[in-house]
């Protein structure tokens, strides 16, 4: 690259000038990231260590209680596990579908045009809201629902199924169903950069279309696994609506435990629930990010 | 299936990827076991197709594939027994060198050390043994295309395809590169068959040259065959190092006849394996550019040269051991003369210069 006027020293009367510019050019991201990212974050953070009064009022200062209360709650473990079940479950189907799905439109679409078509199928269920998304699945799975009623006629069964709306079977159908899209991009992305002649070299080497997936496709996707993983991750564990209205109030996740805190004015404890939970969600992101370095993969 | 023969005959092979156009149109060929071929070609002349449905990359549309005597037509690769070597070489990025070798043999469930010691051992025949831990993007050009043929050569194919293998080289390193497909093909005593468009690239290495234009083969033979001999116009251009004239039939006289209407003086020609012309017909003939002599005009002509052609000198190149003389001799072809390095410059001549361009009457060929 060719040093630009400004870069030299030699050539650039005011330094202070370029000093200037540099600020100006990251000044939109920080008037975004301060007031909408850090200092909420610092607030909580803050919140986290105050008294209260039990009933909403804030007494500044420094204490441990809450983050004693929420460690020593037997519900805060009971609550991680099961969320981290639905993250797990959720993971794990969002994944396997993702994946399939990217794979058939990167290797077995031949057509472009064909391909982004299907690709734009994909987002269909995001062009409307997620409340209405999950309800749209009460008339299939509730009781009175097109599969029970099917299930029925055919004389499978001869008692409605309850297991399948408002219930953790429900949860993990709602998520996967909202973030399987969070997999597909990603996944879809670094599949398109890997050059087809890597897998005519395969196949000129006697690879099976397993062969193929296991060692040629799946390590080379890495990164874009990793960054779904991510989304999904962080998306299902920061998550309290869908396990609400999709359990029928059955199950309750992490993240419901603090918005129940904050209806009963318990600020600091749903505070030091929201530190906990981010410290959480930092140590899983580095522990993917450690595994699959996405920035090398991205610019590779 | 134990059959190590490479020998290999395309008959009447025709492919087409649309349903109406050939792009390979009628390819009839022999290759013997172990011969070292070149398909030469402009782009798009259908060469990196036939190679790639001798691999099996690809399906002929009509005609047969045969390969040690056996008709490969519909056989995967793997059964085949070829191995291809892909232009820019098509290495994993994400597999070490040694892994990349050792690739076949892995999907072949082959254990991992024996598969090692096989990769490791085929590493050092193409001298990486220090660059075995390294993956492909920290190697050099010359480095990965030995990667590539290593990995290739590992299954012991009976015939290996090499599909522009040094187009991504620079000028030096191709030449030295060059050098090494040969001593690999000696080494393994296999069939090679490389695609190429360079000329100096084919005749350099092959034992078998195949020019082709729009899908069709214009020429086999041996190098020296095909760049001394080209049958016809397009071949003697295409493979260089000729100059073509075109002209009218005038006289035909027992073992020559006389070609007119290029210059103001007849130009005789041998007829050798031409077999018949007569009066009246539209012939071209090639006249190797080594083979023309310029004389000062007025000067007496070298012994055995009758033609001699007045022609204005248009641009002089250097080329080291001979000199490029770009001459007017012929109004609508190009027309050149490879005069020796120190011939030329015991009279050297100037852009502008009027000189007879001249050549032993036997050294003309006609073309078909």
């Amino acid at each position: 690259m060719q040093p630009s006027p400004t870069q030299s020293p030699a050539q650039s009367p005011t330094p202070s000038r370029s000093n200037l510019a540099g600020w100006l050019y990251v000044l939109p991201l920080v008037l975004v990231l301060v007031p909408f990212f850090a200092a909420p974050i610092l607030v909580v953070l803050a919140a986290s260590f105050f008294a209260t009064d039990g009933f909403g009022g804030l007494t500044p200062g420094f204490t441990l209680a809450s983050y004693v209360e929420v460690l020593h709650s037997a519900l805060t473990l009971k609550l991680y596990l099961a969320t981290i079940k639905f993250t797990v479950l959720t993971w794990i189907f969002t994944l396997i579908i993702g994946f399939l799905v990217a794979y058939f439109l990167v290797f077995h679409v031949r057509n472009q045009l064909l391909a982004i078509g299907l690709f734009l199928l994909c987002t269909v269920p995001f062009w409307t809201s997620n409340i209405i998304r999950m309800i749209s699945w009460i008339p299939l799975l509730g009781k009175e629902g097109l599969i029970n009623q099917v299930l029925l006629a055919l004389g499978v069964i001869r008692q409605p199924l309850e297991v399948l709306l408002f219930s953790d079977l429900a949860v993990v159908i709602a998520y996967v169903h909202q973030l399987t899209i969070f997999m597909i991009v990603p996944i879809f992305n670094s599949m398109a950069r890997i050059d087809k002649k890597l897998i005519e070299a395969a196949i000129d080497a006697g690879a099976s279309r397993f062969d193929i997936m296991r060692l040629i496709v799946v390590p080379m996707s890495k990164s874009g696994i990793a960054l779904g993983t991510i989304f999904v991750v962080s998306i299902v564990m920061g998550d309290f609506f869908v396990v609400k209205v999709m359990s029928g109030g059955g199950s309750a996740s992490v993240v419901s435990a603090f918005y129940e805190d904050v209806g009963v004015l318990q600020y600091p404890t749903a505070a030091a629930s929201a530190v906990l939970l981010t410290l959480v969600l930092v140590a899983i992101v580095s522990l993917i990010l450690r595994t699959v370095d996405i920035r090398q993969e991205i610019t590779r | 299936m134990k059959n190590d023969r490479g020998d290999i005959e395309l008959a009447g092979v025709c492919k087409s990827f649309d349903g109406f156009t050939n792009v390979v149109d009628g390819v009839n060929l022999k290759i013997a076991d172990g011969a070292y071929c070149c398909f030469i070609g402009p782009s798009g002349c259908g060469k990196t197709t036939i190679l790639r449905m001798i691999a099996g990359h690809d399906d002929p549309t009509a005609g047969e594939i045969v390969i040690g005597g056996q008709n490969v037509v519909g056989l995967a690769p793997v059964q085949r027994r070829t191995a291809m070597m892909f232009q820019s070489y098509a290495l994993f990025p994400h597999l070490t060198v040694r892994e990349n070798i050792a690739f076949a043999l892995r999907v072949r469930g082959q254990s991992r050390s024996d598969r090692l010691r096989a990769a490791d051992a085929m590493i050092e025949k193409v001298r990486l043994t220090q660059f075995a831990d390294r993956l492909p993007a920290q190697l050099s050009g010359g480095q990965q295309q030995r990667v590539a043929l290593a990995r290739a050569a590992i299954t012991e194919p009976r015939v290996l395809l090499l599909d522009e293998p040094l187009s991504a080289l620079d000028e030096q390193l191709r030449v030295q590169m060059r050098q090494e497909l040969r001593r690999m093909q000696q080494e393994l005593g296999i069939t090679f068959i490389h695609v190429t468009h360079t000329q100096l690239e084919a005749i350099a290495l092959a034992d078998l040259v195949v020019v082709m234009e729009q899908g069709r083969i214009k020429q086999a033979g041996p190098a020296r065959e095909v760049y001394a001999h080209p049958r016809d116009r397009y071949v003697a251009e295409f493979m260089g190092g000729q100059n073509v004239l075109s002209g009218r039939v005038e006289k035909v006289n027992g073992a020559s006849f006389t070609l007119a209407q290029v210059a103001p003086d007849a130009i005789e020609v041998p007829l050798q394996a031409r077999p018949t012309v007569s009066v009246g017909d539209k012939v071209d003939i090639a006249v190797r550019r080594d083979d023309v002599a310029l004389v000062r005009p007025g000067r007496e002509l070298p012994p055995g040269c009758t033609t001699s052609l007045p022609s204005r000198v248009l641009a002089i190149e250097y080329q080291g051991y001979f000199v490029k003389v770009m001459l007017d001799t012929v109004p609508d072809d190009e027309f050149v003369a490879y005069v020796p390095e120190k011939a030329f410059f015991a009279d050297p001549f100037t852009v502008g210069d009027v000189v007879m361009a001249t050549w032993a009457s036997g050294s003309a060929l006609p073309l078909a």
